[in-house]
């Protein structure tokens, strides 16, 4: 998903991928990661949560959580 | 290619395709992907993709820009991959947020440097009439009136500083109605309320538009309606990221979008294809009869009234309109001009092709007989094994997936942006009219009004000769063979043809016959000879191939013509009936001849020449033996 929306090839995403380190993650691509996680994910996520995602590695943690509290 | 019900096939057959080159079989797979998962997540994969793909399929070039309040971006990729399936390549500018008066006004912003083809206007009530969109309730009503002019009044200067820079076709947004009026209830009661006042201000839109070429409106208020005002918004992501459609709706905005670039492209369906059975009426006509099929007002026959209620529609828009059907033609063809609750009769269809051949050939007949490119057809069939041999047989054509309940078919014809069209001419409208008669007239040809027409449009021509030796044994043969159109059957050989030839007073005349369809040879033999002054008819006879022509006339009058410049005062014949010659009996009677006696072996008729002629037909041209015309 990362891949995708960054333009970049899925070896080069790392749990460290940032705004910082990826040229392409800018506030329009965050909000289109937001999204692509809400609806591949089928979760909604709270502008505090939005907050968080400061990276991938992040943005996983917070998505596993999600997942977990929902039963599914 | 519908086998892979995995994503993820699709996704890496995709990739496959496109590293061997085989761009229209990638772009098809693409296409498929995006109609079984259309989302965000989906539409990254699709762009990125496309990219690859645009320069190598002859897709519609297209530049739009969007002019906004408020964030668009993230419905971007779903409409690039949207126009994309309806082979549209789409390049977007979307301009500063809330600059939109400026990008207007300023010849030369960003905006007409990149020289759009089209450009939506899509700003909201909130936005462009805050006043009257949140402190509605704090307003006087003049204070209101004010408010929703100065609106009118702006959007009316916007489009036409639009217009002095700029010929590329305009969309704008019409405001949304509150879902919750500042004064509840009360606010219905006046037609100046908080939804009166925005339900003038886009009544003014569309006079507005209606003032220049290519203004046109795209019904916000409405699209919004359609899905519910309630699911539409997304407070959340509108104080995160000014972002106010709900995600599972900004598919939608972008469809809408798609439904103007589709008539802007040329990217329409000129004619549609529909089955019969079960998708016009409920069930099979060949098996349940006009009795058992569904079709009128009551359930279940009214969702395929709905249905045919929809095609009508499509049809004053100038679309034609096409039966592919599997069934007998007589079947078939009752139902549709006798079953009381049909809506559409034959006269409705501008081609028909109703047997039992494979639908992708016929709907390549229908294409060429109406005269479209196979990419202008759609095609409605309510048999998904009938929409995948057409899909995998002709992918140009747009394959309608119709949903399994009846119910919703109506919809979804209306839904697909194939139909849309921006303008109406008096010629779309009565496009249909025309080719029924069209269909008519060439008919008409094939029957002609009067049997005069039909002799006209042969262009008979007729050659007249005297027995040569060129002709002799075709003459012969004649007289041997001819038994229908043949007064006397007298039968002779070469050598009595010959023999006669030499006779004073014997006259042997042969005709030839072309018309428009070609040669049809020495089709007939007069042999006459001369006693004192009256000329009898020996033999006369003529091939089945031209009876019925007047070529007949055509000889007899030349016998008659020559016959009088001899010297002859009358012209007799015999009639001799067979079992076979029937079809000549009434030849002399019906050229004026007189009954002089009658005998157990036949009837002799006489025509007086100093009194009367038979006329040579005016429609047949007598050409001389070297070519030339008399």
């Amino acid at each position: 998903m990362a891949s995708d929306l960054f333009g970049v090839p899925a070896e080069r995403i790392t749990a460290d991928s940032s705004p910082q380190t990826l040229e392409a993650w800018d506030s329009i691509q965050h909000l289109n990661l937001v999204l692509a996680v809400e609806e591949k994910f089928g979760v909604q996520l709270s502008p505090e949560e939005i907050e968080q995602m400061k990276s991938i590695g992040e943005t996983v943690k917070l998505v596993e959580s999600k997942l977990q509290a929902t039963p599914r | 290619m519908s086998q892979e019900h995995n994503p993820s096939n699709l996704r890496a057959e995709v990739d496959r395709l496109i590293a061997e080159g085989s761009s229209d079989a990638a772009s098809r797979h693409l296409a498929e992907l995006w109609r079984r998962e259309p989302g965000s997540a989906t539409a990254s994969f699709v762009n990125s993709h496309i990219d690859q793909l645009r320069h190598k399929l002859p897709l519609a070039q297209f530049k739009i820009a969007f002019l906004r309040s408020f964030t668009v971006e993230p419905i971007v990729p779903l409409l690039r991959a949207e126009a994309f399936t309806n082979s549209i390549d789409l390049e977007v500018l979307v301009g500063d947020f809330n600059t939109y008066v400026q990008d207007i006004v300023d010849a030369g912003s960003s905006l007409y440097q990149f020289a759009p083809n089209a450009v939506v206007l899509a700003v909201r009530a909130e936005d462009v009439a805050p006043d009257l969109a949140r402190e509605f309730a704090e307003l006087s009503p003049e204070a209101a009136r004010q408010a929703a002019d100065r609106v009118t009044h702006g959007y009316e200067q916007w489009v036409t500083s639009f217009r002095q820079h700029s010929q590329a076709a305009l969309i704008v947004h019409s405001l949304e109605r509150p879902t919750h009026p500042s004064l509840g209830v009360l606010d219905s009661q006046s037609e100046n309320g908080q939804s009166g006042l925005i339900r003038q201000i886009n009544h003014e839109l569309r006079r507005i538009a209606e003032g220049f070429r290519g203004v046109h409106v795209l019904d916000y208020d409405a699209l919004v309606a359609r899905h519910g005002s309630e699911n539409w918004h997304d407070e959340r992501k509108w104080l995160t990221a000014r972002l106010p459609i709900a995600a599972d709706h900004l598919l939608h905005m972008a469809r809408e979008w798609v439904r103007f670039l589709v008539p802007l492209t040329g990217r329409t369906a000129k004619c549609l294809a529909v089955d019969l059975d079960n998708t016009l009426w409920g069930g099979v006509i060949g098996e349940e009869g006009m009795t058992g099929i569904k079709v009128g007002p009551e359930y279940p026959g009214a969702a395929f009234q709905a249905v045919q209620r929809a095609l009508l529609d499509l049809s004053k828009k100038g679309i034609l309109l096409a039966v592919c059907s599997k069934n007998n033609l007589d079947d078939a063809m009752e139902a549709l001009d006798k079953h009381p609750g049909m809506l559409l009769r034959s006269q409705h269809f501008a081609a028909l092709r109703i047997n039992w051949t494979d639908k992708s050939q016929n709907l390549r007949e229908i294409a060429q007989e109406l005269n479209i490119g196979i990419d202008s057809l759609a095609f409605l069939d309510d048999n998904p094994f009938e929409r995948e041999q057409v899909r995998a047989a002709l992918p140009k054509v747009t394959v309608i997936d119709l949903p399994q309940n009846p119910l919703e078919y109506a919809a979804t014809v209306r839904d697909c942006p194939v139909f849309e069209r921006l303008t109406l001419s008096a010629e779309d409208q009565q496009r249909t009219a025309m080719y029924a008669e069209q269909r008519q007239r060439a008919g008409a040809e094939q029957s002609f009004q009067s049997k005069e027409d039909f002799f006209r449009f042969l262009e008979q021509e007729a050659e007249l000769n005297p027995v040569s030796d060129l002709n002799l044994a075709r003459i012969a043969q004649l007289t041997q063979k001819t038994n229908q159109f043949n007064l006397t059957t007298r039968r002779y050989t070469e050598a009595q043809i010959a023999e006669m030839a030499k006779q004073p007073g014997w006259n042997i005349f042969s005709i030839r016959v072309r018309d428009r369809f070609g040669d049809h040879g020495l089709v007939g033999v007069a042999i006459a000879h001369d006693q004192g002054d009256e000329c009898e008819i020996d033999t006369f006879l003529l091939s089945c191939r031209v009876i019925g022509r007047t070529v007949e006339t055509a000889l007899l009058a030349h016998i008659a013509k020559s016959a009088a410049e001899r010297g002859c005062k009358r012209l007799r014949g015999w009639f001799l009936p067979t079992r076979k010659n029937a079809p000549a009996r009434d030849f002399y009677p019906e050229h004026g001849f007189e009954l002089l006696a009658q005998s157990c072996e036949g009837s002799l008729w006489s025509l007086d020449l100093t009194q009367q002629e038979v006329a040579f037909p005016t429609w047949v041209k007598l050409v001389t033996p070297n070519g030339g015309h008399d």
